[in-house]
């Protein structure tokens, strides 16, 4: 049995089912309220989620069992008295070793959790980096929206922000530096790329097995990185669109990515089609996945935290929702899909919870 | 001293829906309000200290602003606004 975790704009659907066919409701959580993100920490259990209330604001709340009520964790917040508000929790991510979690969010922020995610704290040297003035807001805000711990070294990371690129510390997050050398922004002046903070980063994901590499889905171009995320080499060529936002890998494999281009114009599934995108070889020939998906007359718009994976190899299972409420997966690797689930709300995030 | 009535969500956290509060604006109050019941901190008053978009507070069935005066015989209510869609 596999459990999905399904944000949408009116609440929590956890889903439930045997991977090949439909899968059953199992329970629903913050009925009517956006769920940004939720997800389930391995080692304990404990389940998250991200809600944005719009009466009350941004809250993170946790629960050990579905069937239990949720509690709210405390320190989700700017420093009070200041010029800006928390809008929204992007991604909360926990270490391999347990030992901490991490949650990002707009404007631009991190926050670690020590106890199990009761209790946060803000991560004051990125709030307070002297870049940050020249920091750039997206279309959908200033988010710190991928979190990536290197492997039984939690206090490595990266981050990847929209729009002020990759930040990267090796001290848990007292010191940080910005790493983009080689990404090209067709938004800006050929002579700012290269040196420029605000670098729209859709999606990161870094390799279990060699996690100095790292993919990323940018706006406009997909990346790859073997130095940890200091320098970044295309490799969308050969994708019908180098547009898109979530990246998804094999952990058994360094040399995969899976990526769902969208059209540069309206971000949505090119010509009607939708198909999910594999490289075996780090970028350097990509396969179209299509086989069970909708391939005619189907615009999909699927977000950048509606992509995940579970397991690995040939039994890496994949899913993927879209804002128009299908969830599709797949139990092969991406060989072939199913329909998981249809008419939800418009779906934010897709998270395999066991 | 003002009283303040919640409901709903807020009232649970609060532990009740009546509280009297000290302030001589409708900010003041609400921020006294959030100092003296920690479980609302942040659920009214941004970090900026500024009212949330679809929060509506009353005082004696009037719908005030942050710089609403309010005296000791007051009755203030906080609720959210009205959504949809």
């Amino acid at each position: 049995m596999t459990e999905l975790l399904v944000g949408t704009r009116k609440g929590l659907f956890v889903l439930e089912g045997d991977p090949g066919g439909e899968f059953a409701l199992k329970t629903r959580a913050f009925e009517g309220e956006p769920v940004e993100y939720a997800m389930r920490q391995q080692h304990s259990g404990r389940y998250f989620a991200s809600v944005t209330s719009s009466f009350y604001g941004p809250k993170i709340w946790f629960t050990d069992d579905l069937t239990d009520e949720w509690r709210l964790a405390t320190g989700v917040t700017l420093p009070r008295g200041g010029q800006q508000a928390l809008k929204r929790i992007w991604e909360i991510v926990a270490s391999d070793d347990a030992s901490r979690l991490y949650a990002g969010g707009d404007p631009g922020v991190l926050f670690e959790s020590h106890d199990g995610g009761e209790t946060w704290e803000l991560n004051r040297t990125l709030w307070e980096h002297p870049s940050r003035p020249t920091w750039r807001s997206d279309s959908g805000g200033l988010s710190v929206h991928s979190i990536l711990p290197w492997p039984r070294e939690p206090e490595r990371l990266a981050v990847g922000i929209s729009a002020a690129g990759v930040w990267l510390t090796e001290d848990a997050g007292k010191t940080w530096r910005h790493g983009n050398e080689g990404i090209r922004a067709d938004y800006l002046p050929e002579e700012a790329s290269g040196k420029a903070i605000a670098l729209c980063v859709h999606g990161l994901a870094r390799a279990r097995e060699r996690p100095e590499r790292l993919f990323m889905q940018f706006h406009g171009g997909v990346y790859r990185s073997d130095d940890a995320g200091e320098t970044w080499t295309d490799i969308a060529a050969g994708l019908p669109s180098d547009f898109g936002f979530p990246v998804v890998l094999d952990p058994a494999d360094p040399d995969s990515a899976f990526v769902i281009p969208v059209t540069t114009t309206d971000r949505l599934t090119p010509g009607g089609r939708v198909q999910v995108w594999e490289t075996r070889d780090a970028g350097a020939t990509w396969t179209a996945h299509g086989d069970g998906l909708p391939q005619q007359d189907a615009y999909l718009s699927i977000l950048r935290k509606c992509f995940d994976g579970a397991g690995e190899g040939s039994a890496l299972e994949l899913y993927f929702g879209a804002t128009s409420g299908e969830i599709f997966g797949s139990a092969d690797a991406g060989a072939s899909w199913f329909e998981v689930a249809r008419r939800l709300p418009s779906i934010q995030s897709v998270r395999v919870a066991r | 001293m003002a009283i303040v009535r919640l409901r709903g969500q807020l009232e649970k956290l609060a532990g009740g829906s009546e509280h009297p509060v000290e302030g001589g604006t409708v900010n003041e109050l609400l921020e006294e309000l959030e100092r003296s019941n920690a479980a609302l901190e942040g659920w009214i008053l941004d970090e900026r200290g500024v009212i949330r978009r679809h929060i509506n507070v009353f005082v004696n069935g009037e719908q005030a602003q942050p710089d609403t005066a309010v005296g000791a015989e007051d009755r203030i209510e906080i609720l959210p606004a009205i959504s949809g869609g």
